[in-house]
């Protein structure tokens, strides 16, 4: 893998003493796109939030984060200004409730060329149009002067992405873009970041609990549980040769591409409360695959592959013997 | 927006013309005036006379009809101690109330707000919890105690100011402070509350992760979203400029309307009693309306129907 642009390094986050991240590794390359999935509370948003130092005062942040070489974690307000939105744009789920109701879609969006590319006036307006254009909003001149409210959801999240690619950034997130959108919809926007990435030869981190949609649109995925990275490969390998018990029960859980949808139910059990955390490996009361020496510490990531690696202690064994596990 | 306004407007009047009404019937079922101004010891002949001159002997339906039947031609009646124009007698004591409430809303404003946003802004820190423990005090504790408080510490004790009367800018003080602490106190809670909600909006965090550095943040998208709420209550207190002294213009012996309300029911004084609460109802109807209107100038979610972008996203 080339120089990554960001790295963390042992990432732990916790709040009031629960810990919520347990020592997240994990790099990002130059343009390279990276699915982060896992179950609702597994630490998707966290992780990134803390990279940009953008969780409450409360949350007890420790580790490395590192945006080519300068460590963020401890970084100043005025440098983590020139990276927020200017290197890594950040883009949320709920696009309604992410824009300000108070200013105008063009306001918003000159704000971010004012700070990070210097224009103002009628060139920030031209380029904030440009930008509306490119993310695919109709009547774009006009739509500068709409508030958010009088926007649907699709199109405000258009206008997030709009905002985050007005400071040129080296890497977008994109944190469940298009969980509170239409089906419909969910999809072209999910073309659109597609698209954008190709075009501006930006990184894409795609955070989603969705397995089928992350395999889709990247080359890499990680595999979340409880506040750590179970395992990571490149989207084809994952699914064809998953080392990880927990997401084999993903896969397993996965819909038919034809059939109904079904519920993502097929692993028995839940995840651990934060305050109940097994010493051992976290999936391990659920896991088909258990043996007593999994509860004696958290396993660390080892190489299954060429870019392929699996926090389990189990995970180099034949690939027909999970698979018996979870038929 | 127009026809927004005509119902608003509306629904003032009816407002008021309620407020009129209750007061005009229980001022007249609980004491009978002419007894009172007359005194208990007056021959029951004059009692009578008293009575027919001022039309109390008629029914009360009667007596509501040519009241209002007057208001529409300008006319808010006499007092019946002295004889002069209701209105008269209330607008000579309007300088004297605003002299109070307008100095004391300004520190309402120029407190609370602060304090409010100074709170939010550290919340939990030691700032947070002082201005809030100082807000409850000055939110629990009535204005005629605190009044009185202050009047036994800066006019008895220490000496510094006068107790009570007009005399000069500094019998003001004291009355200025007792009303305009309490005010400040529910302005400051307001505002940190209002705050503390707009500050764990999404927008704030969309806004801080675009780089927008944090006083910018704070300025431009935190503030502008908190006024909303808080205008409402910023409203209330401009409303009660003219009612909110009672009180403290009794502790204080200061002849404003507050006062002249107060001597005025203690006298069973019909025309000047309903003069001072039409007023107060107008002001109050007037300062909700400009509420309304600034509604829509801050949030623009208010001001036109949402006409939503046809087409996909
Ligand atoms: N501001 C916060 N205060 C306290 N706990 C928090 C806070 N933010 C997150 N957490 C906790 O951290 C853990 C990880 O949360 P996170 O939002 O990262 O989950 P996620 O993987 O993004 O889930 P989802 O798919 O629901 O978005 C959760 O247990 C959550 O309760
Ligand atoms: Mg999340």
């Amino acid at each position: 893998m080339s120089a990554a642009l960001v790295t963390l390094k042992g990432l732990r986050v916790s709040f009031d003493g629960q810990a919520a991240l347990r020592g997240i590794d994990l790099s990002v390359a130059p343009g390279e796109s990276v699915g982060l999935v896992g179950e609702s509370g597994c630490g998707k948003s966290v992780t990134w939030l803390a990279a940009l130092g953008l969780l409450p005062g409360r949350a007890q942040i420790s580790g490395s984060v590192k945006l080519d070489d300068v460590e963020l974690l401890q970084a100043r307000p005025h440098v983590l200004d020139r990276v927020r939105g200017g290197r890594i744009a950040m883009i949320f789920q709920d696009p309604a409730s992410s824009l300000n109701p108070v200013h105008r879609i063009g306001k918003q969006i000159t704000e971010a060329l004012r700070l990070h590319r210097a224009m103002g006036g009628a060139a920030a307006r031209a380029e904030a149009k440009r930008l509306l254009d490119q993310v695919g909003i109709p009547d774009a001149a006009r739509r500068l002067d709409a508030w958010p409210h009088e926007l649907s959801g699709g199109q405000n999240q258009r206008v997030m992405i709009a905002i985050a690619l007005a400071g040129r950034p080296e890497l977008l997130v994109a944190d469940e873009p298009t969980t509170a959108l239409d089906v419909t919809i969910q999809a072209q926007i999910l073309r659109l970041l597609q698209d954008l990435r190709r075009d501006t030869g930006m990184a894409l981190v795609l955070i989603s609990h969705d397995l089928g949609v992350v395999a889709d649109s990247c080359e890499r995925v990680c595999v979340m549980y409880a506040g750590r990275i179970v395992e990571q490969a490149p989207s084809a390998r994952l699914f064809s040769a998953p080392a990880h018990p927990y997401t084999r029960g993903l896969l397993g859980a996965l819909p038919p591409l034809d059939g109904p949808r079904r519920r993502l139910a097929a692993i028995p059990g839940g995840v651990p409360e934060p305050w109940a955390m097994p010493p051992g490996c976290a999936f391990a009361p659920r896991c088909a695959m258990h043996v007593s020496a999994c509860d004696a510490a958290a396993p660390e990531q080892v190489g299954v592959a060429p870019g392929h690696r699996a926090a389990c202690i189990r995970a180099t064994l034949p690939a027909s013997h999970h698979q018996a596990a979870y038929a | 927006m127009l026809r927004f306004f005509g119902s608003r407007l509306l629904r003032a009047a009816v407002t008021i013309v309620m407020v009129v009404t209750f007061a005009f019937i229980v001022l007249r079922l609980s004491g009978d005036p002419a007894q009172i101004i007359m005194g208990a010891d007056a021959p029951p002949e004059a009692v009578d006379a008293f009575r027919t001159a001022w039309g109390l002997d008629q029914p009360v339906w009667l007596q509501y009809f040519h009241y209002f039947g007057a208001i529409f031609q300008g006319d808010l009646g006499r007092s019946m101690r002295d004889g002069r124009d209701a209105i008269v007698l209330v607008m000579e004591r309007i300088p004297a109330t605003l002299a109070l409430t307008i100095p004391a809303l300004l520190i309402k404003l120029g407190l609370g707000i602060p304090a409010g946003i100074t709170a939010a802004l550290h919340r939990n820190s030691f700032i947070d919890r002082a201005v809030m423990l100082m807000a409850v005090a000055g939110f629990t504790v009535p204005s005629f105690v605190l009044g009185l408080l202050l009047v036994l510490v800066f006019a008895v004790q220490l000496g510094w100011l006068p107790s009570g009367g007009q005399e000069s800018w500094r019998h003001a003080i004291l009355p200025i402070i007792t009303m305009g602490v309490g005010g400040a106190a529910v302005l400051a809670r307001f505002t940190r509350s209002a705050m503390l909600e707009v500050l764990g909006q999404p927008y704030i965090r969309t806004a801080s992760a675009k780089g927008v550095p944090w006083r910018a943040v704070v300025w431009g998208h935190a503030l502008p979203n908190a006024a909303i709420p808080t205008v409402t209550i910023v409203g209330f207190m401009v409303g009660s400029l003219i009612a909110g002294a009672v009180v403290v213009e009794s502790v204080f012996s200061w002849p404003g309307v507050g006062r002249l309300l107060v001597v005025a029911v203690a006298n069973r004084d019909l025309a000047v009693v309903q003069c001072i609460l039409l007023l107060v109802a107008a002001t109050m109807v007037t300062a909700n309306l400009v509420v309304d209107l600034l509604y829509g100038l801050l949030d623009p979610r208010l001001r036109n129907q949402p006409k939503r972008a046809t087409g996909a996203a």
